[in-house]
Parts: structure tokens; sequence; C-alpha cells
């Protein structure tokens, strides 16, 4: 069964109605809440497959239903549907990862007394990440990104009685709303320009051929082309919401929220946002590709964002204590590569590590989150330790999503999804940075993922929760399991001499390789990773930590090194002290100015008023007031309110108004009457 | 014509209820109140079904001659814009009416003062002739001056004096402007002015009478427009004023008469001055522009929940002017923009009025929790003990940031279309005010709402009530329909905008 474009809005809209239902039902409630919720995810889980396997039919098609929204003037708003391999894929992968995490989140919140709510806020999240999925069009795109904005703020500030999760919450929404504004004016430039709302409009779309090179030929002041400014107003918005420096700060606070939150947000629901718009709208990313002319391309700015992300995520990892911390810095680097393949040219190597790494980093932080369930709530690597043999099915899932995001050869989908990145960076002939930056990123990604694992799992219990953990629940372990099976086996839809997801999401032929073509490329990988698991042993394995408070070996041997990782290279703090600082400082002139200088300025020109009122007043009634007995009522009438209305004299202002108001109440009702 | 004079209805119903209260002392206040209150909406919604959203032009239309020897009439009538802006008056009034009165021993006076502001609103919005529509514009500062003097906070006098005053001086130069327009056409109806602008006359009359006299009265009327709208920087009185008045007052002020400013460059300063607005308009774009930053940034300073209110409807309002002041400038092959934009200012100020309505009740929830406090610092931790609370402001406060799928973000999507498209700088610059206003209202909703419960919240403090439900529940819906379905009032004001950018005098 297939489902057909002008259902696809069915898709977001079931979870949406496991929502409503979700906030709407009574505050206690905890059964009904859940089950609308894996009913709505279950739903859309099997909307999505159908919808997938109607993309599937002929990858090549594009199948669009359109609508209108509103007109504003003589121009109406249309809005639509769209579906193609790329939003089919997206679709299971979502609802998929979403139902995962939901069944782990019944287990994990058992004892929330809000766990209701907590499904409700977990429905629209998904909702508004596939009706963003789904649409045919860039503002019915935003306005779903935003509502994927409004849900993660609800969710990390699920426990808001915690000012650090108040505070993460608010950070997350205000720093990615700096991207969105990018977005907007990226958005209403294109509707501006191509006068359409939607993506493929028979000719007319934002991403027909037509329009794009209609866009990449308008040239702006300085040999510019508007297709170029767009892309990179979009790529802003994508940056704020996929976690790209220097946007990525509110990425590891959002860790305040629940575990599972953490899971969706790294995985499917949020950060892939970013890179599936630029997936989306690659054809205008790229519009400006062929031309020599052009000062900038798009794509170039990508590739250097992206690789600059991809190796400052890593770096950071390296030094994090927080369990969750050192995951969050792997997302934003692992989101650095499917940005910087999404520069060089390859959006569908892109997405094809946005799932791999959507499975195994769903795996990683609700492996974290058995961790911290088991160990009541302990999530400093610290205090942690021992735990593989207590924590046997959350230790082998662990460490096959860790194979997976190092890139383990062969075996592992992440291996199979970065090599393709890499090889497509490689062969970008702009500048092989980006390439330099993506292998010593491989390398420090298996460092840190070394260094969490040993801290983790091996050596003695160096904490309270971590020695008396037990294995978690049923319902926290059979989400892992499925995960990982994922976690392994995903990569091999995409192999160089076999490239069946390759060849859906472009929907035309793709290079088939052998594998003898990229095998120097392997192998050059395979020795990085080795590298750096062996740096990881050499500095944690050796000599395992016994004491919670003993020094982090890399501190003893680089403390500057370290102290500035630790410190996340003060980034936070970099901000805070010149954008932080620079907006207080014009709140605080612009409070300033607003009571003392237009304040003072007003207050003055009021007292001067007034003080020529009563000058005025003691001339009229003194000297003039005699004078004027004598003469006839209309005049006095008329006269005097026209020159009180320049004086300013309230009183006998407001009198005269009074007046005229009764006069109207009587002609009024006269004129009623007759 | 019509049979019925549904308009001359939609104004006297309300001061008609005022008089019943005065006559009759022992009248069961609140529910007469009320009942001539929510008259608004019933006819406002009968005129909006009998509306053809076709034609252009004013409908329900009455014209008597009124002073003949003056040449002054009785006109009434009914474009999109006074529609919208009556329906919005419906809907906000009992609103206000019901936060005024709440919890008040002797409501009589307030009730009555209220209604009479409500006619005088509804005036403004309805009178075709400047000397009703005058009568109605000034009259509503009596009943809005002793609401604000008489059951306001403790520097309610001083603000009440202050509003009256600056707003007084700026009806000045309305008169004034007026007084050079019947001098030199012989009418003050806007139907007869905007047909002689319409041929091309009235520039030439004007300068007839002086040479300065067109700059005057331009610039008379822009002032006092200016001070009610309000447009930075006249808008100093606007934080006191809407800190002390009573909560239903400052919420009636802010929904409502802050639109009469809106509605009045509309209908005298864009159809009577095109010309001048389009030489200053990049004067009043930066002012509106300031309004819009400026004003979001000093609401992030503020600690008192309604000046942060303030200063948050000074930044909304900017906004519809920053539409007003670009589309004025607009020029050839940038119609759609123009549309845009002055569709966008007219959705902004409908919405902006739903918005506000409810963050004030809000704010009234609040200080009456807390003794009459509204310091952030009183608070903290209200989500906790007050869900209800917290779930209805949170829609009306991520409404006022701009959130889409709310009825704010409508208004601003199209401002930005519409400017982006004419100044693109401008646009550029009006993020920034998105920004700040996302930035102080979530700041103002972390320190009051989360963290663990302080202050007020720590002692008793009870969640909503039925009746502040009741008042609230009908404005969060319509919030989230009216960002879902914009198309439901669009169509009423889509000829107007369509005429407005075809008559607009393109270079």
């Amino acid at each position: 069964m297939t489902l057909s474009a002008s259902l696809l809005w069915l898709i977001p809209a079931t979870p949406l109605a496991a929502s409503v239902f979700g906030l709407f039902a009574p505050r206690t409630a905890r059964t009904l809440p859940i089950a609308g919720a894996l009913l709505g995810l279950v739903a859309a889980l099997g909307l999505s497959v159908a919808a997938l396997a109607g993309a599937l039919v002929d990858p090549a098609v594009r199948a669009t239903s359109d609508f209108a929204w509103f007109t504003f003037g003589a121009q109406t708003l249309r809005l639509g549907w769209l579906l193609d391999p790329l939003a089919g894929f997206m679709c299971v992968l979502v609802t998929l990862i979403g139902l995962l995490v939901a069944l782990f989140s019944t287990a994990y919140l058992r004892h929330d007394p809000r766990i209701g709510r907590f499904f409700g806020f977990l429905s629209l999240f998904v909702a508004a990440m596939l009706g963003l999925l789904v649409t045919n069009s860039l503002l019915l795109l935003f306005i779903c990104w935003e509502l994927v904005g409004l849900a993660s703020y609800l969710l990390i500030g699920f426990w808001y009685e915690r000012p650090a999760a108040a505070a993460a919450a608010k950070k997350a929404f205000i720093t990615t709303r700096i991207g969105d504004l990018g977005f907007l004016i990226g958005l209403v430039w294109l509707h501006q320009a191509t006068g359409s709302a939607l993506f493929h409009d028979g000719g007319a779309g934002a991403l027909d051929a037509p329009t794009l090179a209609r866009l990449s030929s308008t040239l702006l002041p300085g040999g510019w082309a508007v297709s170029t400014a767009i892309g990179l107003l979009l790529f802003v918005g994508a940056a704020g919401k996929s976690g790209q420096f220097p946007l990525h700060v509110w990425l590891p606070d959002a860790m305040e929220g629940p575990t599972p939150v953490s899971a969706l947000i790294h995985a499917a629901t949020m950060v892939a946002a970013g890179v599936f718009l630029m997936a989306r709208v690659f054809p205008l990313m790229a519009a400006d590709q062929g031309l020599a002319t052009v000062p900038f391309h798009a794509l170039t700015g990508v590739a250097v964002i992206g690789a600059v992300t991809a190796l400052l995520g890593a770096v950071l990892a390296v030094a994090q204590n927080d369990i969750k911390r050192v995951l969050a810095y792997s997302t934003v680097s692992q989101l650095g590569y499917m940005m910087l393949a999404i520069g060089v040219g390859s959006w569908v190597a892109a997405v094809f590590h946005l799932i791999t790494h959507a499975f195994f980093k769903a795996l990683l932080f609700l492996g974290a989150g058995s961790v911290i369930d088991a160990t009541h709530h302990e999530q400093d690597l610290r205090r942690l330790g021992g735990l593989a043999g207590r924590m046997r099915v959350t230790f082998a899932t662990f460490a096959l999503g860790t194979g997976a995001l190092m890139g383990l050869p062969f075996v592992f989908s992440g291996f199979w999804s970065k090599e393709a990145i890499l090889h497509a960076a490689e062969g970008w002939t702009v500048s092989h940075l980006p390439f330099a930056a993506g292998l010593v990123g491989v390398v420090l990604t298996a460092f840190y993922m070394t260094r969490l694992v040993l801290e983790v799992f091996f050596g003695k219990a160096r904490g309270e929760g971590a020695a008396h953990a037990e294995e978690s629940p049923g319902l926290m372990r059979g989400p892992l399991v499925v995960l990982a099976v994922a976690a392994v086996g995903l990569g091999w839809l995409g192999l160089p001499n076999w490239p069946w997801l390759q060849t859906r999401l472009q929907g035309g032929d793709w290079p088939v390789h052998g594998l003898g073509e990229g095998f120097g490329l392997m192998v050059v990988s395979t020795a990085l990773v080795l590298l750096g698991i062996g740096a990881g042993w050499w500095w944690y394995g050796r000599v395992k930590r016994t004491d919670a408070r003993a020094l982090d070996p890399l501190a003893r041997s680089w403390p500057a090194v370290h102290a500035a990782l630790a410190g996340r290279l003060w980034l936070d703090e970099l901000y805070a002290a010149t954008v932080g600082r620079a907006f207080a400082m014009l709140a605080r002139v612009a409070a300033f100015f607003d009571r003392w200088v237009w304040g003072g300025a007003v207050e003055a020109a009021g007292r001067t008023a007034e003080t020529v009122g009563q000058v005025n007043r003691a001339v009229d009634e003194d000297g003039l007031n005699a004078g004027f007995d004598n003469t006839s009522e209309h005049l006095r009438g008329s006269g005097r309110r026209y020159a009180k209305a320049q004086t300013g004299d309230a009183q006998s202002y407001l009198r005269v108004v009074a007046i005229g108001l009764a006069v109207v109440g009587v002609l009024l009702l006269w004129g009623g009457v007759r | 014509m019509n049979e019925l004079p549904l308009l001359s209805l939609l104004v006297a119903l309300p001061w008609f209820g005022a008089l019943l209260l005065w006559l009759w002392p022992k009248a069961p206040v609140r529910g007469l109140a009320f009942i001539f209150c929510a008259s608004t909406l019933v006819l406002g919604v009968i005129a909006a079904a009998g509306f053809d959203p076709t034609r252009t032009g004013y409908q329900w239309t009455e014209r008597h001659a009124w002073i003949p020897s003056l040449r002054i009439d009785y006109h009434l009538g009914l474009d999109g814009m006074s529609l919208l802006l009556v329906l919005l008056t419906g809907v906000v009034s009992p609103v206000a009416l019901a936060t005024v009165l709440r919890r008040l021993e002797s409501p009589r006076l307030a009730a009555l003062l209220f209604l009479l502001l409500q006619g005088a609103a509804l005036g403004v919005f309805v009178a075709l002739d400047f000397f009703p529509w005058f009568i109605c514009w000034e009259f509503s500062l009596v009943p809005a001056f002793f609401l604000i003097k008489g059951w306001g906070g403790a520097g309610a006098g001083r603000a009440a004096y202050t509003f009256v005053v600056t707003t007084l001086a700026g009806s000045a130069g309305l008169l004034l402007a007026f007084a050079a327009l019947y001098a030199a056409t012989g009418t003050m109806n806007f139907v007869d002015l905007a047909q002689l602008q319409a041929e091309g006359r009235l520039p030439g009359l004007l300068t007839a009478v002086g040479a300065g006299v067109p700059t005057l009265a331009f610039v008379g009327a822009l002032v006092g427009l200016a001070v009610k709208a309000p447009l930075f920087p006249l808008h100093t009185w606007m934080p006191a004023t809407y800190a002390e008045a009573p909560p239903g007052v400052a919420l009636f002020l802010t929904a409502v008469m802050s639109k009469m400013g809106v509605y009045g460059f509309f209908r005298i300063l864009w159809v009577l001055f095109p010309a001048d607005l389009r030489v200053h308009a990049d004067l009043l774009l930066l002012l509106a522009l300031g309004g819009a930053v400026l004003g979001a940034m000093a609401a992030l300073r503020q600690t008192d929940v309604r000046r942060m209110l303030a200063y948050s409807s000074l930044n909304h309002v900017s906004y519809c002017l920053v539409a007003l002041f670009a589309a004025a400038a607009g020029v050839k092959g940038h119609e759609v923009a123009v549309e845009a934009a002055l569709s966008g200012a007219l959705v902004q100020a409908f919405n902006h009025g739903l918005s506000a309505s409810a963050l004030f009740v809000c704010a009234a929830a609040l200080e009456s929790r807390a003794g009459g406090s509204r310091e952030f610092a009183r608070f903290g931790g209200v989500r906790a003990v007050a869900p209800v609370l917290a779930g209805m402001s949170g829609v009306a406060l991520f409404s006022s940031l701009g959130l889409p799928g709310l009825n704010g973000f409508v208004g601003e999507f199209l401002i930005f279309r519409g400017v982006f498209g004419l100044a693109p700088w401008a646009a550029v610059v009006g993020t920034v005010g998105l920004l700040a206003t996302a930035l102080f209202l979530l700041t103002f909703w972390q320190r009051v709402f989360h963290g663990p419960p302080a202050g007020a919240a720590a002692g008793p403090f009870p969640d909503l009530d039925r009746g502040e439900i009741a008042v609230l529940l009908p404005l969060c819906v319509l919030m989230i329909v009216l960002g879902v379905a914009p198309g439901l009032i669009t169509p009423w004001i889509n000829p107007l905008v369509t005429g407005w950018a075809a008559t607009l005098p393109m270079p």
C-alpha cells in the first residue's frame, strides 16, 4: 500500500492529534497520554513506510499536493506537501526513532508525575519534525521548523523547577532563533525573488530549474548571485538548528532535558532539521556552482563551517566529564561532517550519514540514559566505572554504538557513511582543508569515545551509584537492542559497490565503485581510528582511574590544553563578554535614553506648553475676558476652542469637548426620532 | 444606504448602556454593563456577515447633513480596516471590562466610564467626517482619564495627567491640520477629501491657502497620530500609564486605543498626504524602527511586568508603522511587497490587540495574587503552582513573540515580506527587534514562571478561577485559530489593500 501526496498531511497529523490529546488530558493522567502518543507514533510509522514505499516506486518522481493558505492583497500564498525518497526515508527514520525513544521513556520517566505532559510534548516534537519533512514549501517548512524549536524549548525545560533546565531551554530557543532570523530573511527574499512559496510548482517553484537559473544569474552589487546570498541566509538558519559553529553553544546545554529528549534532539528531530533543510534546498545552494564570475559560492561557506564544526566538536568532546556532554559535542562534530559533505557537493552522503548517525547516536544517548537511570542520576564519568559487568546489555549495545560512531571498518554503519563523506571531501577541488579536518576528526572521535567507554564501563566503580547499579528494565533494553542492530547493519544499504540508498535518494544514477577505488582511503581512516583508540588506551586504559577526584591523565600530561578544552575554549564566556554584553549595553542605553532623554525632552516640552498655557490663561481671563463677554456665544465657542487647542490648557479644553459631545448626543437623539 | 442604522447603533449602544447605568442607580450593574459591552461584538459580527468583501469603498454607510452651514455631516461607514478594528474592539471590550470590574465593590461608575470609552473608540473607527471623528477621538480621553486616576496604582494621578496632556498636545496638531484642510477645501469629510486627493487637487488647494500650509497640515496630523499610536520617540507617556492604569484599562489602551493611532495613520495620512509621507518616509521609517528595536531593548531592562508589556506594545505597534512607512515609499515593480506590508500592518494591528489583551489579563492575574506587586522579583516558579495560568499566558507569550502556528506570526511574516522588498536594510535591522522580543519575553517567563516556587508563588497562590479562564480561553482559541487560518480575516482587507497599492503614486 502506498500513500499519495494528497494524504501526506496525515503523517504529521497523527502525532499532532496525540499531542493535543495528551496536553488536554487531566494533569495527573498517565496511561491515556502515553497510549495516545505511542498509538500516534505507530500510526505515523505505518503511514511513513507506506509513503516511502510509494516514493520508491519511481525515485525520480516528486509527488506534490498544494493548497491555498490565505490571500493577502491579490496574492495567494500556496503551501503544499511533497513526497520524494528523501522525505520518505526521513519520515521512517523520525517515526521509528521517535517510537523507540517513547518506549524507552515510558520506563525512564516512570516516576515522574508529569509523564503525561511529557508524552504530549514529545508527540508535538515529532509532529513538527514530520511536517517539516513532507512539505513542498519553504514557508511551511519554516513554520514547522519554529514549532520544532518550541517543542525542544518545552522538553529541554521539562524540569522547569531546576534553574539550569530553565536557562538551558531559553538558551536553546534564543540561539537557534538567531539563526532563524537569517532563515526568515532568506525566506522572504526567496518569496520576493520567485513569487512562490513552493519548492516545486511546475517550473515556477523556488527549486525548479528555470527559477534557479534566474536566481543564479541575477547579480547583486559586488558580483554575488542572489542564489548565493539566499542560500547562505538559509544556511544561517540551518547552522543554528544543527549546532554549527558559532551557534553550537546551545546544544551541550540542552543536556538539561530528560535524557530521552537528548536522544531525540541529537538523533532525529532537532539537529537533523538543519541538515535536512540543506539537503532539501541543495539545488538552490548549488545553483551558483557553474558560475566562474561570482566571488563566493554558497556551498564553500557550508563546507568551511562544516569542517570547523567537525573539528571543534571533536576537540571539545575530549575533555568533558559529563557523559552526556561528551556525546553532545560528538553530535556537534558529526553534524559538522554532514554539513561538510553538503558543502563539498554530496548531499546524498550527508543524508546517508544523517540516517546512520541518528540510529547510533540515539543508541548512545539511550545507553547513557540507561546508565544514568541505573546509577541514580550519576552523569559524571569520574564517579562511574566498572559498569560493563553490571549492565551487560547496556554495555554491549553502547559498545556497538561506539564502534559505529568511531567508524570501525566494514561492519559498522558509521564506517560506510563516514567513508562516503571523506571520499566526497577528498575529491573537492576547491581546498583540501575540509578533508584534512575530517581525517583529524576521525582520530579525535576514536580517542574521546575510547576514553568514555573506559571511564564508564571499565575499572572499578568510583561512586555510590555505580557501585550498586543494576541492569535497566526490559522496556529500556529493548529499544537499545533494536537501535544496536540498526547501528551495525544500516551501512550495508549504501555500500560503494551497491549504493542502493544513494541511488534512491538521488532519484537517478549514482556512480557505482568497486571497493578497490576507495580502498586506500579506507585503509588510511582505519589506521586513524586505531591511532585514536591506541591513544585513548595510552592515557586512560593502561592505568585505570581509581579515585573520582584524581586528575584527568590528559590534564597531567598537558595541563594548559586540558584546561582550555574543559573550559570549552571559553567560547560561551567570549559570547557573554561580546555579543551578550553588547546586547545588554544596548538595552541599558535604550532604557536610559527612554527614561531621561526622550522622556526628558517630552517632559520639558510638556512643561513649556503648560507654562505658556498658564500665561495665556492669565492674559485671557484678566485681559480679554471682559471684552469677550460682550461678543456672541458662537464666536466665543468656536474662537476660543481653536485658540486653546494650541495652548494645552487641559481643563477648559476637556470642557469644550464635553459640551461638544452633549451637543452630539442631542443631535443624535433628535436625528433618530426624526 | 441601508435601512438599519447599524453603525449608529454600534456606537450608541455602549453609550446608552452608560446612560442607563447613570439614570438607574439600582441597576444590576455587571449584567447590564456586559450586555451593552457585548453588543459591539454582536453588531460587529452582523456587520461582517453583511459585508461584501469583494467591494471596495465603504459599506453600511449613513450620511445625514448635520451642520449644513459648516458642511459638516453625520457620516458613518465601514471598510475592511474599520470592520477589523470594530471586531477587535468587540472581542477585547468584554475582556477589558471583566478585568476592570473584577473584585470591584462598587462597579457602577467604573462600568459607566468604560462603556463611554468603548463607544468613543468605536466612533473613531466608523466616523467618516472629521468632526464626529474628532469628538470621539478627544472624548475617549475623558473616561480614560478618570478610570486611570480613580482606579489606578499609586502614581496613577500623575500618569493620567501626563497621558491626557501629551495626547491633547498631539490633538492640537490634528485640529490644526483639519483647520487647514477645511480652510482649503471647505470640507472635513474624509471621503470628500480623499476624492480631492485622488483627483490631484488637494495639494494645490492647500498651497493656495498659504505656502507653509501643506507642510503644517501634514506635520500637525502626523504629530497627533504619532502620540496616540505611539511613534517613537513620542511614546514616553506610555510606560508609566500602562503601569499605573488599572490592568483592564491598560489592556484597552494598548489593544484598542493604540489602534486608533494606526487607524488614523491609514485613514488620514496615507490617504490624504501620500506625497508628504513619501518625502519623509526614510526618517519616519527610521523612527518606527527605533520604536521596534529600542522598544524591545528597553523592555529587556524592565523588571515591572506591565512596564515590560508597555515596551512590548511599542515594539509591536512600531512594526505596523514600519510596514506603513516602507509601503509609502514603494516603487514600481514592488506592488506585491506593498500589498504584503499593508496587509501585514493591519493583520498585526488586529493580532497584537488579541495577544496584548491576553498578556495584560495574565499580568492582572499575577498582580492580584501578589498583593498588587508587579516586580519580577516577587515571583518565581508560578508554572508549578498555577499551571493553567502558565499554559494560557504561554500561548499569549509565544503569540506575541511571533511563533508560527499562532496569530502573531502572520502579521510579522507579511510585514517582513513587504518591508524586505521595499527597504531591505529596514527588514534586516528589524530582525534585531524580533530577537530582543524573544529574549525579554522568555526572560520574563523564566524568572516568573520557572525555577522553584518563590515569592508570592511560595505562599497560597490559587490558579486561575473560572472567571479568568472564561476571559482568557476565547482569546487563546482565537490566537490559535487565526494562526492556522488567517484567511478568516484577510478577505475583508484584501480589496482595500489592493486598492491602496494601486493608487500609490509610485515613481
